[in-house]
């Protein structure tokens, strides 16, 4: 079986090569049961494109997300991100490294209930090098008017975008978003949607989507199918749609 | 339904070995509070038990009466009484004993046993050997407690100066006596078994050598069921007032009984206070727990009722639970308490010379501490299961709406800019649930308190040994001469070998009465400035006797509603000889103070009127004094003294023990120094016991409060703090957002621990108190301290246990999952 190398296309905006996985297999154990969750994954991303990761149910797509965020680690494989392996570094070297260069954006947005929008944003800019001020981040994603409210007050888009403010907020390089919309209907989804493309743009920050939603692969680049652990295809976008205009 | 209800069954023991460190550390707390009142129920109850056996089966007489002299027909006499059972006559005298190899003379009480082997009353039990063999005058039984200090056996011999006459007397047989249970030397504070005897010797024998031919000089009397006491006492002392008659008292005056009872209201004052504080803290503990152990299960409540469960079927679930964790706890509990009640019985046994122990396990106390530890739990469940079984399903499913949280007026006026994020969840957090917050606090306060009240008896015990020996009463050796003797001895004590100096005391048996209060005893006279033994005032400042009126102690006072000025009646007990006349006594001014006309006025029997002068600090005892010249003057029976306080070079001591146990004057000596060693060393045992066990139990419930806490805060933040492990935040900065509020509260509880812990320690002191003794509620800083140091270290311990779990949170499983 060949193995499938996704390489940089041709016309792809941004330069090099950001994130280097090679060969990246993952098994969970669980007495008897073995799962590959990843068998055999090589994924090429490039600095500052916007990549969607498409596939059914338990194919793998979070599992990769993972770790590229360095949430994670494969059972074996590699995965260089800027000339450091990932595989290689500690447990606080990981930490190191999600905090000065990865954003993650969740289903489930995961803000601490006990702080603002403008403190769950300044969480981040408190402990990142070159941050953007919590008030740019979140005018950003179009929710400037709303800095001091506590999630509790906040809808569940606008709590998706202070999560997407809270992750940009230190100029990561990459941002990882493993369904951001699942728990949004079509209008919200699309402005969360708009504030991830805004903020690929913007800032030029290399974006990860996963999702289960088909329409939403037009605002992307590149989009990889995923299937059994393994991507199966990569398709490059001639053009990348706005949100506003896609159908789902 | 059979199979679905195996099914939650097997979620409820997979729920408990899942949290089984939880589950343990609330088992553990409930044990300690069920342990605290088995065991001292437990070990109260025995007591109280094995005494009642004893005294039943050995006949310990009701009533006691010491005197001069009477002749033995007076028995037809007084067994006549109304009310009274029997009647036992015989000679009780007491004697310095020299035994070889032991320097300090040992004070020796020699009671005779009936020669028609016929023992009517305080029937010894013989441990070993036989009694004394009737008339003989070189046999003698002593009592077990004597001959194991100074390992007498049957046959050994020992010496004994018995009216003057020193004679060697062979040991037949080793007995107990339920008169001795807790056997006491004159002027000691706890036994010195060394020191002192009991020494059964033939009746007629012994009333040869003390010139008692057909008399005799104490009486013991036990009454019938339903008798008048006081009638018979009274009886008695009309009877017996012609012979010397010193009052009739009641068990309640006899000193083995009066310990005994003392030491039993004290276990009871005990498992009064201390096990209802542990119980409250246990339930309160689990309550706060369980409340919260179940809302996190909000969901799968939800789902339950989805699937078609009722709601008493779904309560009965977590019922089960929280009744598995309290058996446990229970279980522990009763065995521990069973444990150390038997431990602390047995411990009695060094105190308390009993033939026997009965163990007493009186099923209800078993009963009510499970009763209690159920309820608590139950109660807390059905609280925390109410509320989340009152949701619909649907929103019972659904993620709580995420907790609302608002600015405080503190934070606008800027007063927390200076805090991180990170520090901000952690006050948002406190403030956000005041009320969780401010129980966490409370229990955590609450296991302080409960360390203080276990801690602290040390520093009450300290306070008065340094009160009473060392500033109160500075003598080295107090010597109490056989009868009353001429101030002239005082010369003659001051020639003994290497005496520096000599104070001497009168005491005299009265009977005060103030209104309806009335109390027997001593009224001791003393030089108005004593060096050796001084009075102290409530300040502990020296007091000096005025030359006339009455200086009474705290407790008299008391007891018999007496403030300064109060004037008291004293009637003289036992064989007084003195004229019954107006007497005027230069310096006393009068019945009243400030009456300088009045005469202070002997009235028949004895009675006169005493005003008070002062009132002093004592923790020992019942006494009231008055200048010596005064006392004498008042009793109008000659300068006459009852014996001496000496202070004395120690490189003379042999001489001098040697120089006394050849002087028949003397009764009984006692020593200061090896009294506070002594008494240091029984209270040390007797404290050092209990407190290890209560302080173990406190430190359990103080761990078992905050690892609880932590825990449960773990749970409910797991969330937040994975979150925060993916946004790059550290392992130690993440901990530090549950530290940080754990270390607030814990801190805020340390004052109010405090405050607790002196309240709880005065509820116990204020139950300890008897005439016999009272403790000083005395807590030092240290203690506070140490009950402090112990809650924090408890606080890092858990902090540390949690840490771990917080570096082992799985970051994916909490992300991949809704809240
Ligand atoms: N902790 C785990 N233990 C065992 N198996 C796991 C674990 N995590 C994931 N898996 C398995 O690995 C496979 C891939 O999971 P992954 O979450 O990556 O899928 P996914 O593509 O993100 O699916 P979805 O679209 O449903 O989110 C699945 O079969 C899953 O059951
Ligand atoms: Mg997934």
């Amino acid at each position: 079986m060949p193995s499938l190398h996704v390489t940089k296309p041709g016309g792809a905006a941004g330069e090099g090569v950001i994130f280097s996985g090679r060969n990246l297999t993952k098994i969970y154990r669980t007495g008897e049961l073995e799962v590959r969750a990843l068998n055999g994954v090589d994924l090429d991303l490039f600095e500052g494109e916007m990549l969607v990761l498409l596939g059914p149910s338990g194919s793998g797509k979070s599992t990769l997300l993972n770790i590229l965020g360095g949430l994670d680690r494969p059972t074996s494989g590699s995965v260089i991100f800027k000339g450091h392996n990932l595989t290689r570094l500690s447990e606080s070297e990981l930490t190191a490294y999600r905090r000065e260069h990865v954003g993650f954006v969740f289903q489930f947005y995961n803000l601490i209930p006990s702080l603002t929008a403008r403190e769950n944003v300044g969480l981040v800019t408190e402990i990142a090098s070159n941050p953007m001020r919590p008030e740019e981040a979140l005018e950003l994603v179009g929710l400037g008017p709303r800095l001091n409210h506590f999630p509790s007050q906040l809808s569940g888009g606008e709590q998706q975008r202070v999560a997407i403010a809270r992750a940009i907020a230190k100029r990561p390089e990459v941002l990882l978003c493993d369904e951001p919309t699942g728990a949004l209907d079509s209008k919200t989804g699309i402005l969360v949607l708009e504030a991830l493309v805004a903020v690929n743009r913007e800032l030029a920050t290399t974006t990860a989507v996963i999702t289960h939603n088909r329409a939403i692969k037009d605002i992307a680049q590149r989009v990889a199918f995923f299937a059994d652990g393994k991507i199966i295809r990569v398709e490059e976008n001639e053009r990348q749609l706005d949100p506003a205009d896609i159908e789902w | 339904m059979v199979i679905a209800m195996r099914m939650l069954d097997k979620k409820l023991v997979r729920d408990l070995v899942r949290m089984w460190a939880q589950v343990l550390a609330i088992a553990l707390v409930l044990a300690s509070g069920v342990t605290t009142l088995v065991l001292s129920v437990g070990a109260y109850q025995s007591l109280e038990e094995t005494r009642r056996a004893y005294y039943e089966r050995y006949r310990f007489a009701d009533v006691f009466a010491n005197l001069t002299r009477a002749p033995k027909r007076l028995e037809t006499q007084i067994a006549g009484i109304e009310g009274v059972g029997a009647v036992e006559m015989r000679v009780a005298k007491a004697a310095v004993l020299d035994i070889a190899d032991f320097s300090p003379p040992v004070t020796g009480l020699v009671l005779s046993l009936p020669d028609d082997g016929q023992v009517r009353l305080n029937r010894p039990y013989i441990r070993s050997g036989r009694l004394p063999e009737a008339q003989s005058s070189l046999e003698a039984a002593v009592n077990e407690a004597f001959a194991k200090a100074h390992g007498l056996k049957i046959g050994s011999q020992f010496g004994a100066i018995l009216n003057g006459r020193k004679r060697q007397l062979t040991v037949t047989g080793i007995l107990l006596s339920p008169e001795f249970i807790y056997a006491i030397g004159p002027g000691d504070l706890v036994p010195d078994d060394k020191r002192f005897a009991v020494i059964w010797m033939s009746q007629g024998a012994l009333e040869e050598i003390f010139d008692l031919d057909g008399a005799f000089n104490s009486i013991s009397v036990q009454l019938l069921l339903g008798a008048s006491q006081e009638g018979v006492i009274e009886r008695i002392d009309q009877i017996l007032k012609r012979y010397g008659g010193a009052g009739a008292f009641a068990r309640e005056d006899q000193t083995s009984h009066a310990f005994l009872d003392a030491e039993l209201q004290q276990l009871r004052a005990m498992s009064r206070v201390l096990p209802p504080i542990f119980l409250f803290v246990t339930a309160f503990l689990i309550n706060m727990t369980l409340t919260r152990l179940i809302a996190l299960e909000r969901e799968q409540i939800g789902l339950f009722k989805a699937l078609g469960y009722g709601r008493y079927e779904i309560a009965g679930h977590y019922v089960k639970l929280v009744l598995a964790i309290a058996a446990i706890g229970i279980v522990i509990g009763f065995g521990l308490g069973t444990y150390f009640g038997q431990g602390l019985t047995w411990l009695y046994q060094e105190f308390f010379h009993f033939p026997f122990l009965v163990f007493r396990r009186d099923p209800s106390i078993y009963l009510i501490a499970a009763g209690l530890s159920f309820s608590a739990a139950v109660l807390g469940a059905l609280r925390a299961v109410a509320a989340v079984v009152a949701l619909s399903p649907a929103v019972a499913m659904q993620p709580p709406v995420p907790p609302r949280y608002r600015q405080l007026w503190t934070e606008r006026l800027g007063l927390f800019r200076h805090f991180s994020q990170l520090t901000m969840i952690s006050l948002r957090h406190i403030i956000r649930w005041p009320v969780r917050a401010a129980l966490t606090t409370l229990g955590v306060s609450l296991a302080g308190a409960l360390l203080i009240v276990s801690l602290f008896s040390f520093d009450s015990v300290e306070h008065m040994i340094d009160v009473s020996f060392f500033l109160s009463q500075r003598q080295d050796a107090t010597l109490s001469l056989a009868d009353e003797r001429h101030v002239r001895a005082v010369q003659a004590a001051g020639n003994l070998p290497g005496v520096m100096r000599v104070e001497p005391f009168r005491s005299i048996l009265v009977r005060m009465r103030n209104g309806q209060y009335e109390k027997k005893l001593p009224i001791q006279g003393m030089p108005a400035d004593p060096a050796l033994l001084r009075l102290m005032d409530t300040a502990l400042q020296p007091v000096s006797l005025p030359e006339g009126g009455l200086v009474v102690d705290k407790r008299v006072a008391e007891l018999l509603h007496l403030r300064l000025g109060d004037v008291v009646e004293v009637e003289i007990l036992g064989g007084w000889r003195g004229a019954e006349r107006a007497v005027e006594i230069p310096g006393v001014r009068g019945a009243n103070i400030g009456d300088a006309a009045k005469p202070l006025a002997r009235g028949p029997r004895g009675l006169v009127n005493v005003a008070v002068a002062d009132i002093v600090e004592s923790y020992f005892g019942l006494s009231a004094y008055m200048n010596l010249p005064a006392l004498n003057r008042l009793m109008d029976e000659g300068n006459v003294i009852s014996g001496v306080h000496l202070s004395y070079d120690k490189a003379q001591e042999n001489a001098l023990f040697e120089k006394i146990k050849a002087t028949p004057a003397v009764a009984s000596i006692g020593l200061r120094g090896v009294s506070v060693a002594k008494f240091r060393e029984t209270i040390e045992k007797n404290i050092t016991t209990m407190v290890t066990i209560y302080v173990g139990l406190a430190v359990v419930v103080a761990f078992g409060v905050i690892y609880n806490s932590a825990r449960i805060q773990l749970s409910e933040q797991g969330r937040e703090l994975a979150s925060l492990r993916v946004l790059g935040f550290t392992k130690a900065e993440v901990s530090r957002v549950l530290f940080v509020e754990l270390g607030l509260l814990v801190i805020a509880a340390q004052p109010l621990a405090w405050v607790l812990g002196y309240g709880f320690a005065w509820l116990m002191i204020k139950g300890f108190a008897s005439d016999l003794y009272r403790i000083p509620l005395v807590v030092n800083a240290s203690t506070y301290a140490w009950a402090s140091l112990v809650v924090l270290s408890s606080a890092i311990v858990s902090a540390l246990v949690v840490r771990r779990r917080i570096d082992q949170l799985d970051l994916i499983a909490v992300l991949k999952t809704r809240e």
